[in-house]
């Protein structure tokens, strides 16, 4: 078919599924979701913020999940291959890596306070995580030819940290009384802080290496 | 006093819905790949607004952060590639003519 | 119930965006814009989803919030393993679009 032919039915079927989606969500009846059952169930949980307490309580089955997608995806990137120099020059003279050196310890407490605020108020280990992220792609970018990073090994155990914690205590309230998944009751704000630490550190090293495209070491190196 | 600050909320959300849709449709049907990549930022930077004025700072925060910030740099860095595999493959063909 | 009417612009908005990648995503031939048209259907996505959890009266439902930040995490993953992919199909395809016709053999 001819790409004008092929672009108008495609427009018309996107407007068509517009129309349809409009008219689907008009009388949609509004009603307030589950937010008082959280309300309700916020006595149980150790933080005080809703939202990560859906995330790291109330439905932690769906973060572990989301922490081995992100894990696989690094796994993906890594077995299409070795990652080639970043295509960017490096910074002549110091103000870049002068800045950096401020710029890093403040980019890692900006982190580490939005994983502690997600306790009671907006943050988390999401949040806190992609800043650290950030901070780590400046840092590859100062050094573009050949970024500073860990030994294989040291990347593989962080890249896993935060699916390997979350899952350890996952199983431990197995034959601890409060289930898969569940938190002893008074021991929830702390496994909470630590799950969430473990995971903002392995999604910051997995952003950084989905940053890079590949496998940042030779097969000889491997092991 | 209260009715006005509603009112321009009311409109500000009216543009800030119109915008979104404009730049998405000039970074999608557009021409030039950097230009769409550049407002494919500026869309997560509007999209993190949005979140705030529909309640959601931690929803704002996470796309300001990783869907604006990460994703930019990874397609920024994306773009890079390909431009250097297109000169590659231009000088490649050179020198095989 | 009375119910805020700030949150619809926002679902149309979140259905435009939803057809408008759509549309991108079937007629653009180069690869790194079907990327961009695949994250600007999620963005619709998350908005009409976070204008549902605004449109009751009290705060915000807590859960699509929660759902919409797992989304946000997992879109960059994908985008990330799709641009590998990308890099890796160009030099088979000789650029970074699709042929126009089917695959040959």
């Amino acid at each position: 078919m001819n790409p004008r032919p092929l672009s108008l039915l495609s427009g018309g079927l996107s407007a068509l599924l517009a129309l349809l989606l409009v008219s689907a969500l008009w009388d949609t009846p509004v009603h307030e979701g589950v937010s008082a059952s959280v309300a309700g169930a916020m006595g149980h949980t150790g933080v005080a913020h809703p939202v990560t307490a859906v995330l790291l309580d109330f439905r932690a089955y769906d973060t572990l999940l989301e922490m081995a997608v992100v894990l696989l995806a690094v796994l993906a990137t890594w077995s299409l291959g070795r990652c080639d120099t970043l295509p960017a020059r490096p910074v002549q003279g110091p103000v870049m890596r002068g800045g950096l050196r401020h710029l890093i310890p403040l980019a890692v407490l900006t982190g580490g306070y939005l994983i502690w605020a997600g306790g009671a108020g907006s943050g988390g280990a999401f949040q806190g995580g992609a800043v650290l992220a950030a901070s780590g792609v400046m840092w590859v970018l100062a050094w573009p030819r050949r970024p500073d990073l860990p030994a294989p090994l040291g990347l593989r155990v962080g890249v896993t940290l935060g699916v390997a914690v979350f899952l350890a205590i996952g199983v431990a309230g197995l034959p601890l009384g409060p289930g898969f998944m569940g938190y002893p009751p008074g021991w929830s704000y702390g496994l909470i802080l630590t799950v969430e630490t473990a995971a903002a550190c392995s999604i910051a090293l997995s952003l950084v290496l989905l940053f890079l495209g590949g496998r940042p070491w030779r097969d000889a190196e491997d092991g | 006093m209260a009715e006005v600050i509603r009112a321009s909320l009311l409109i500000f959300d009216g543009l800030l819905a119109l915008t979104l849709v404009g730049v998405a449709w000039q970074l999608l049907f557009g021409q030039g790949l950097f230009r769409s990549v550049l407002l494919f930022i500026a869309l997560g930077l509007l999209l993190s607004l949005t979140w705030v004025r529909l309640g959601a700072p931690d929803v704002a925060l996470a796309e300001a952060a990783i869907g604006a910030g990460v994703t930019g740099a990874l397609l920024l860095v994306t773009l890079g590639r390909l431009r250097r595999m297109a000169t590659g493959h231009a000088r490649d063909r050179g020198k095989g003519s | 119930m009375a119910e805020s009417l700030h949150a619809w612009p926002f679902f149309g908005s979140g259905v435009l965006l939803f057809v408008l990648g759509l549309h991108a995503l079937v007629t653009r031939p180069h690869l790194l814009i079907k990327v961009l048209a695949f994250n600007v259907m999620g963005s619709g996505t998350f908005m009409v989803l976070l204008s549902a959890a605004a449109r009751g009266s009290g705060e915000p439902d807590p859960v699509p919030q929660a759902l919409v930040i797992t989304g946000i995490v997992v879109a960059v993953s994908a985008t990330a393993v799709a641009l590998a992919l990308m890099l890796r199909l160009y030099p088979i395809l000789g650029g970074a679009g699709l042929p126009p016709g089917p695959p040959e053999d």
